[in-house]
């Protein structure tokens, strides 16, 4: 047992600073208000103090920080798009992930695996190969492998896939890894915390005031705040919070689902993901196998999971590893996708002055929490659009501009 | 196992149905704006309510209207178009 422990026990107050201060009071106004404590919001928070200098700052978060989809998520991180804005903006931020651990001093598990894009039929092989080629243009390692080398990586799985799904080949893109999620979250509150910016959990934005086509400042469950700028960053509530400022978007919220095994001796190092099997697992540092599939086939806006998940993924991954008919599922979730036509996100500025979002990231967002953040507090502290996110803007459909990025992230996220 | 009514089928598992979306009245093309358009094609309402949608029946191919409130998932009432007087 470490003798630290005994300094807890004797000690009559918390003998150790909390990942991040409580603040008992909103302040009357801040110069930025997030809103959503998940990765994307916190990650803005902690570029605004740390690279801008802009620290008045609050977070605000209805439940606690990480609650969202950010700790519901399976964590993959890769950056082998489709389109050139996509793997341009993926991959700057699968480069800020190598470092996050160090720079907050807090073992995030960032853990590169490999991650092999299974394909069943010669429409996917040639997805494949064109996602290939447009990977190695922009410098990014990713190439299509056979059968033998998805052998080689898991001996276990059973290439025929019952017999009605033959594997042809595979994406296969080294760089693939996986995090500790909700770790995430909490690294990049406590280095904004630690840089002046606020945090304060159960704090629901419950409308914004715009005047002259201008934020002037956000009404929360603890009373009404002054700002001139606010960045949405809630995921599947964004249709609630673009409604209050008057945006109409493209935006759709459907349940995605996920689901864990009982933990179990590493045997899985690399991550699986099959399109027509509509699969994909890794195996945690701590041993489960962490899995999802696609989308739920309707809207609905609440986190509730349903039986038939496990029941139809089980099938499939069965398909994939015979031997594993006798492991257990522990536990299962759902959280609220904001999906797009395009498969891309919106963010950037709005027709509302002082109103930026982070929004539509769907099925996809997790990996790209640190390049998020990044150009979200760029944009806010610049007033113009990153050049990394000018093809993800609103007005993008207005111009039928739309970013075809469905190929690489429907089921593969 | 969720389930949906169909009005000519009954009651059936969800699984049988497909679902097309909120009902959303198109503007007409000619008369309309490249904006207007555009946000037809495009936009949704994607906050939580009770919402009119259109779902199929797939082995009838039954479509039909569900009002449904899209945060508890619970399906007030399903009727044929043009039967929701
Ligand atoms: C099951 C599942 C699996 C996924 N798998 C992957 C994956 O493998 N790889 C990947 O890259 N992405 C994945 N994603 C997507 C990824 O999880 C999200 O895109 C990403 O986490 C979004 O982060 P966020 O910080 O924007 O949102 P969130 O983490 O959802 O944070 C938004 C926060 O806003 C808060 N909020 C909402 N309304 C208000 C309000 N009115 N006032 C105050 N606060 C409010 C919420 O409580 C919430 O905490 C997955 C998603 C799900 C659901």
């Amino acid at each position: 047992m470490p003798w630290r422990l005994l300094r807890f026990g004797l000690s009559k107050s918390h003998p150790e600073p909390r990942m991040f201060t409580t603040h008992d009071t909103l302040k009357p106004s801040y110069d930025v208000v997030i809103i959503g404590g998940g990765g994307h919001g916190l990650a803005s928070a902690y570029y605004l103090a740390r690279d801008h200098g802009i620290t008045n700052v609050a977070v605000l978060e209805k439940g606690y920080i990480g609650g969202g989809n950010t700790g519901r998520n399976t964590t993959i991180i890769r950056s082998n798009y489709l389109t050139p804005e996509g793997v341009k903006f993926y991959d700057k931020s699968v480069q800020l992930w190598q470092d996050l651990s160090t720079e907050f001093d807090l073992n995030l598990f960032f853990s590169t695996r490999g991650h092999f894009t299974l394909a069943h039929t010669d429409s996917a092989m040639r997805t494949m190969r064109w996602r290939a080629e447009v990977n190695k243009h922009y410098g990014i390692a990713s190439e299509v492998v056979g059968p033998e080398d998805v052998k080689r990586a898991t001996p276990q799985m059973d290439l025929s896939c019952g017999g009605h799904a033959p594997i042809q080949g595979a994406l296969y893109h080294a760089p693939g890894a996986v995090a500790r999620h909700d770790a995430v979250a909490w690294g990049y509150g406590r280095g904004a915390d630690m840089r002046g910016a606020e945090i304060h959990q159960q704090t629901a934005v419950t409308g914004i005031e715009v005047k002259g086509g201008k934020v002037v400042g956000v009404h929360t469950t603890r009373g009404f705040i002054a700002t001139n700028k606010v960045i949405c960053a809630v995921a599947g509530f964004t249709p609630r919070i673009t409604d209050m400022v008057g945006i109409r978007t493209p935006i759709y919220i459907h349940p995605l689902q996920a689901m864990v095994s009982e933990p179990m001796k590493p045997w899985l190092d690399s991550i699986l993901v099959s399109g027509s099997l509509h699969i994909y697992v890794s195996q945690s540092s701590r041993g489960e196998l962490v899995m999802g599939a696609s989308l739920d086939p309707y809207e609905v806006q609440s986190t509730r999971s349903t039986l038939d998940f496990p029941e139809g993924l089980s099938a499939h991954l069965l398909d994939m590893f015979p031997f594993l008919s006798h492991v257990k599922v522990v536990r299962q979730w759902a959280g609220m996708a904001d999906m797009t036509p395009d498969f891309a996100p919106i963010m950037g500025m709005t027709p509302v002055e002082g109103f930026y979002l982070d929004s539509g990231w769907g099925t996809w967002g997790f990996k790209a929490t640190p390049v998020c953040g990044k150009t979200m507090a760029w944009t806010v502290a610049n007033d113009k659009p990153h050049e990394l996110i000018t093809g993800f803007s609103l007005d993008r459909f207005r111009n039928y501009a739309l970013t075809g990025e469905k190929g690489a992230a429907s089921v593969g996220h | 196992m969720k389930l949906m009514t169909c009005p000519v089928n009954g009651t059936r598992p969800v699984s049988e149905f497909v679902y097309w979306g909120e009902i959303r009245p198109m503007p007409d093309p000619d008369a309309c704006s490249d904006d207007e358009w555009a946000a037809y094609v495009f936009n949704r309402n994607g906050a939580p309510g009770v919402k009119k949608e259109w779902w199929c029946h797939t082995p009838s191919n039954t479509w039909f209207i569900a009002e449904r409130d899209t945060e508890k998932d619970f399906v007030l009432r399903t009727y044929l178009y043009g039967d929701d007087r």
